[in-house]
């Protein structure tokens, strides 16, 4: 709940007072928050409780029925594609093309977006474990390959802000682990999350979490 | 003052209460036009020359023809209006508007047809503008089904504001199109109406039965409207004291 | 953005359709296949009448294209929505409309262009002038891609239904008729043997026109559907 943010003050994402309704029911409302650089936010909640629906809002993908969501003072709405560039989504569907190869599905996603200077694809390919895979049909690869694949694309855009629905879904325990020290890395260069998960988030004690439950308000 | 007026207007409940004094207004003024224009159309305008009493469909037929065309441009507009300010009243209106759209086309379409009997002894001619016509009615049609597959009523409104916009920009190219068909491959029509040479004996309940069919579209939009605002706001709290005043 | 990562987006996004379309290249006849097939069930609805079959030649031809582009139509968005590619096609940094334009162009190689293609066989099969052949194949190279422009809109309407194949039916052919009425009549204007130039040019009016309006319409749905 703070008030809007000062020139000087680095770059936040805002939301205020944002209202979701959906068949009728409504999911949340007058839920307002922000979100600074090195800070992830980590919703709670019961299924059907509009984790999912908060995330999209966040994306800009889907309207809240009333609210505003500010990325540095002002309306995304009317950044529009000039909003997109800071944000990188990894839903619940994986988003890459099956007939693909990994590689070529990382080219895409890197022209998409606002490439990140100072990595190549093969290196955050290496970074999420498919060293070695990538030039095998995405298709041919297990359910967790393919969502590491998937957040490797999180890695090769400047993105600032990470929206994360779920990304642990198919991943071991191994995985989970390495892939938080992924997400650390990203809030300690000064980016900032959005995230939901069933798992016990383990990160390490200095990162700093902003902890929304959509059931108990 | 304009801007004022539209964020009134947007307020649900607002619009609940306005609509609910204005329908009686609506459908007195549809009655009284539509007896009239009856009247003087049907007894009082003299027969035409050429095709004697049976030309006396046209006072349903071309007043019906005309809000055809009316409602998609009023539904249009509104759908342009949602789209971009995303006021909740406009999305309501071109919802409503569909089905009382499409009843007009078909009016129009039916009585088109019952006029062609006696005037070229069949029911159905691919004339131009029974052709448009046609068309309209399936855009009208498409609409009404997009809305009704779209589960979430918002996502719903959005869309066939889209659709709306996309046939308004196509009915002229639509219209010329048959316009150039028809005149290449029926080159012998008769134009249905010439609207020149009416006198004013007939034009003036022509108008009539215009402004008749306007009130009632009026009336009937508002009706449904106000419909559509009570379910949409059932959770709210006005709508609540409203049905508990109601079930006293 | 730059201009020069907006037109790489863009080939990039022509090259992975193609490329995709490329892999599964045993699907690429059907729209084809299915464009001869329908030609060739009209003489045999009709009759073994030469004159008749004549008259009706041009017509049929382009009923049979409008129905092909229509059912090669669910095929624009689909996947891409089922996977997840849409969603992140409107999270671009991007103007989605120019990738929707990437996207429709991909299509319209795919399924448009071998229309074209095949059209001179299905013109000797219905007895349509030598000299009218090329108007035909004008037609097609100018029509069909307004098909897939104005389509395109329809489909971003219905991507998210599960019915959504019969509801873009309904939609977009009461939309295809201009098309269908100037390229008919050029077709038939040339086997006569009078210059088609008045059609020809409203027909590339209305791919400009199409160019124009249906990106901007096919993003703004898409967005709509997605949400």
């Amino acid at each position: 709940m703070t008030a809007s943010s000062t020139p000087s003050s680095p770059i936040a994402y805002e939301a205020r007072s944002l209202l979701c309704i959906r068949d009728d029911r409504i999911l949340f409302e007058d839920l307002s928050f922000s979100i600074e650089p090195g800070q992830a936010l980590v919703l709670e909640g019961r299924n059907g409780s509009g984790k999912t629906s908060l995330l999209r809002i966040l994306c800009g993908i889907r309207l809240p029925e009333s609210g505003e969501l500010l990325w540095d003072g002002e309306d995304i709405f009317k950044l529009g594609p000039e909003f997109h560039e800071h944000i990188a989504y990894l839903g619940h569907k994986d988003g890459s093309k099956l007939d693909l190869t990994p590689l070529e599905n990382l080219r895409i996603a890197r022209g998409l977006g606002k490439a990140r200077e100072g990595i190549e694809l093969e290196e955050a390919l290496d970074q999420v474990g498919l060293y070695g895979f990538e030039d095998i049909p995405t298709r041919n690869l297990s359910a967790g390959q393919q969502r590491r694949l998937a957040i490797a694309r999180l890695l090769i855009t400047d993105a600032k802000i990470w929206i994360l629905d779920e990304p642990f879904t198919s991943l071991d325990r191994k995985g989970i682990e390495h892939m938080e020290r992924l997400f650390e890395g990203h809030l300690n260069r000064g980016g900032m999350a959005a995230m939901t998960t069933h798992h016990r988030i383990g990160f390490k004690e200095e990162i700093q979490l902003v902890r929304i439950n959509l059931s108990e308000r | 003052m304009i801007i004022r007026f539209f964020h009134q207007m947007g307020s649900p409940r607002y619009f609940y209460n306005v609509a609910g004094k204005m329908i009686p207004w609506f459908m007195a003024g549809f009655l009284i036009t539509l007896v009239l224009g009856l009247y003087n159309g049907l007894f009082v305008a003299p027969p035409d020359y050429q095709q004697g009493e049976s030309y006396r469909i046209v006072y349903i037929h071309v007043p019906a023809a005309w809000m055809s065309m009316f409602i998609y441009v009023v539904m249009a507009v509104s759908g342009l209006i949602s789209l971009v300010w995303r006021i909740k009243m406009t999305e309501i209106i071109v919802i409503s508007s569909a089905t009382v759209g499409a009843s007009f086309t078909f009016l129009a379409l039916a009585t088109g047809s019952l006029w062609g009997k006696p005037m070229w002894g069949t029911w159905w001619v691919w004339d131009a503008r029974l052709t448009s016509e046609l068309l309209l009615l399936f855009l009208y049609l498409g609409i009404i089904a997009l809305h009704s597959a779209i589960e979430d009523k918002r996502v719903a409104a959005r869309a066939v504001s889209i659709l709306a916009l996309v046939g308004v920009v196509n009915i002229p190219i639509i219209h010329y199109s048959v316009e150039w068909w028809n005149t290449l491959h029926q080159p012998a029509t008769i134009t249905k109406f010439d609207k020149p040479s009416m006198d004013m004996s007939m034009l003036i309940p022509l108008l009539t039965m215009a402004i008749s069919f306007k009130l009632y579209y009026g009336a009937v939009v508002l009706m449904r409207a106000r419909a559509e605002i009570v379910e949409r706001e059932r959770n709210s709290r006005w709508v609540q004291e409203l049905v508990e005043k109601e079930a006293k | 953005m730059s201009t020069l990562s907006l037109t790489s987006a863009f080939s990039l996004l022509l090259k992975r359709d193609l490329v995709l379309a490329y892999r599964r290249r045993a699907e690429l006849v059907n729209p084809m296949l299915f464009f001869v097939l329908v030609t060739a069930m009209f003489p045999l609805g009709i009759g073994n009448d030469t004159k008749l079959i004549e008259a009706v030649g041009p017509g049929v031809i382009w009923v049979a294209a409008l129905l092909a582009a229509l059912l090669s139509l669910d095929s624009m968005f689909r996947s891409d929505y089922d996977d997840g590619s849409l969603e992140q096609f409107m999270l671009s940094a991007h103007p989605v409309s120019i990738l929707v334009l990437a996207k429709i162009l991909a299509h319209w190689l795919v399924t448009g262009l071998p229309l074209f293609i095949v059209a001179p066989l299905l013109a000797v099969l219905l007895n349509i002038p030598a000299s009218a052949i090329p108007t035909l194949m004008l037609t097609l190279i100018l029509g069909t891609p307004v098909l897939s422009l104005i389509g395109s809109v329809g489909v971003a309407l219905t991507v998210g239904l599960r019915r959504g194949g019969v509801i873009l039916s309904l939609l977009v052919l009461p939309l295809f008729v201009p098309v269908l009425i100037f390229a008919t009549d050029a077709v038939k204007t040339a086997i006569v043997g009078i210059p088609t130039t008045a059609q020809l040019s409203i027909l590339s009016a209305m791919l400009v026109g199409s160019l124009v309006l249906a990106p901007m319409a096919t993003a703004a749905s898409l967005r709509i559907s997605l949400s």
